[in-house]
């Protein structure tokens, strides 16, 4: 208990908590601090190239092992279901149709690669090893859950007349930026292994932690920003669901990566990535494809509740889970 | 100086639509437009800001095509068809410009 208790206040203290902490409290203030878009969008491409490129680097150093592929379909797996148990959760403790929550079950299913970041940076902290390749496990587990939730929304009653699905839009989720950067960089970190790290990593191992904080800063504004302008959309249960789905796929996260056998980082990693939520890739590809869907609650849910719970409590809590569970 | 009478549509849209409704213009023979970046704004559907946006879910963009009248209706079929159930604004203003022939 101590243990995890002191994971959690160092987590808490952390300069990159704090910072989204300020962020938060600065946007509920209604402050005019902001981050442009261009450099939100600069900072976020700087985080996926270092994530993907020092997974990449380590996947070279350690090689490839049997439990990769295990890994990978676990995550396809998890993606794929989460948003199953997420929609009967919401049918059953409020009042949100069909459609809606089923928007919302995507976001849960697919992962959040920002919460992955600082779940990674909270693992090495810890001094906890974890399978490099987790950061294709990351990617991978983006779109499965998008195609339950379209199978969930049109479930016996068809598409509606502007809803979209098919190869188009998953076309769009797969090749999405975000996606496209981070399994590129870690093929050119896997490519390049140590050399290649050792050529660039002033610029991609040193400003890592400044940048994620900045990054962050500008995740609580705009979580700030959400939380302000949901306008009731987000009831208490909608916020109860919020805050205990993470728990939920935390516990499915648990049992796969045990069931693959990982190391006790990769178990924890597996957790963050199964108690995340979507809100870049997945929020667009709602917006295309399921129109009606009220993108305030689903955007208050996944940046405004279970963000800020996951890097809060939810990191220093999986981390002690893992490490309890797979320990001596 | 001769000017010629043409309407400026204007389409304010969910960025996530924008490849489908400038595709849908091109295939309605609208030759010309001019997407712009939206700072942010309130609707119906509440506040929105494009600071600090890392996706582009939450971020809205214009579209802006000027015609010759008689090609409106066309136009507008094709836009209504994607912007129908989706957040956003359409609106239609009579304006003059130069070097008719270009549009």
């Amino acid at each position: 208990m101590d243990g995890l208790l002191d994971l959690a206040l160092a987590n808490l203290t952390s300069p990159a908590i704090l910072c989204f902490a300020l962020g938060l409290a600065a946007a509920l203030a209604r402050s005019d601090l902001s981050v442009p878009e261009a450099a939100a969008k600069a900072l976020s491409l700087y985080l996926l190239f270092a994530i993907g490129f020092k997974g990449g680097t380590g996947v070279a150093a350690h090689g490839l092992d049997a439990r990769l592929v295990g890994a990978l379909l676990a995550g396809v797996a998890l993606s794929a279901a989460i948003p199953l148990v997420a929609f009967a959760y919401l049918r059953a403790i409020s009042r949100l149709d069909q459609t809606d929550a089923a928007a919302v079950a995507a976001h849960y299913g697919s992962i959040s690669i920002v919460t992955f970041v600082a779940g990674t940076t909270t693992v090495q902290a810890a001094g906890m090893l974890a399978e490099p390749y987790m950061v294709a496990v990351a990617a991978a587990m983006e779109a499965p859950a998008i195609l339950t939730a379209l199978w969930l929304a049109h479930r016996g009653r068809g598409p509606g007349p502007g809803d979209e699905g098919g190869t188009s839009l998953m076309r769009e989720v797969i090749l999405n930026g975000s996606i496209v950067l981070l399994v590129g960089a870690f093929a050119i970190g896997w490519i390049t292994g140590a050399d290649g790290l050792a050529r660039i990593d002033s610029f991609i191992v040193a400003p890592f932690q400044g940048v994620l904080c900045l990054f962050l800063l500008d995740m609580g504004l705009v979580a700030g920003r959400g939380l302000r302008g949901s306008r009731g959309a987000v009831t208490a249960p909608l916020v109860l669901f919020g805050l205990t789905m993470p728990l939920v796929g935390a516990g499915l996260g648990l049992g796969a990566g045990l069931l693959v056998g990982l190391s006790p980082g990769g178990v924890a990693l597996m957790m963050v990535l199964a108690a995340s939520a979507s809100y870049i890739a997945v929020p667009a590809a709602m917006r295309v494809a399921l129109p009606d869907a009220n993108p305030a609650i689903y955007l208050t849910l996944s940046l405004g509740v279970t963000f800020p719970f996951n890097l809060t409590l939810g990191l220093p809590l999986y981390l002690a889970v893992a490490a309890t569970v797979t320990g001596p | 100086m001769q000017t010629h009478h043409a309407k400026r549509v204007e389409i304010i849209i969910e960025a996530p639509m924008e490849g489908r409704l400038t595709r849908a213009l091109v295939k309605a023979g609208v030759t010309g437009f001019t997407v712009l970046p939206v700072l942010g704004g309130s609707g119906r559907s509440g506040e929105w800001s494009r600071e600090g946006q890392v996706g582009r879910a939450g971020g809205m963009v214009a579209v802006v095509c000027l015609i010759r009248p008689d090609r409106l209706d066309g136009l507008l079929e094709a836009a209504f068809a994607v912007v129908d159930r989706h957040i956003g604004v359409v609106s239609v203003t009579d304006c003059e410009i130069l070097r008719a022939e270009r549009f």
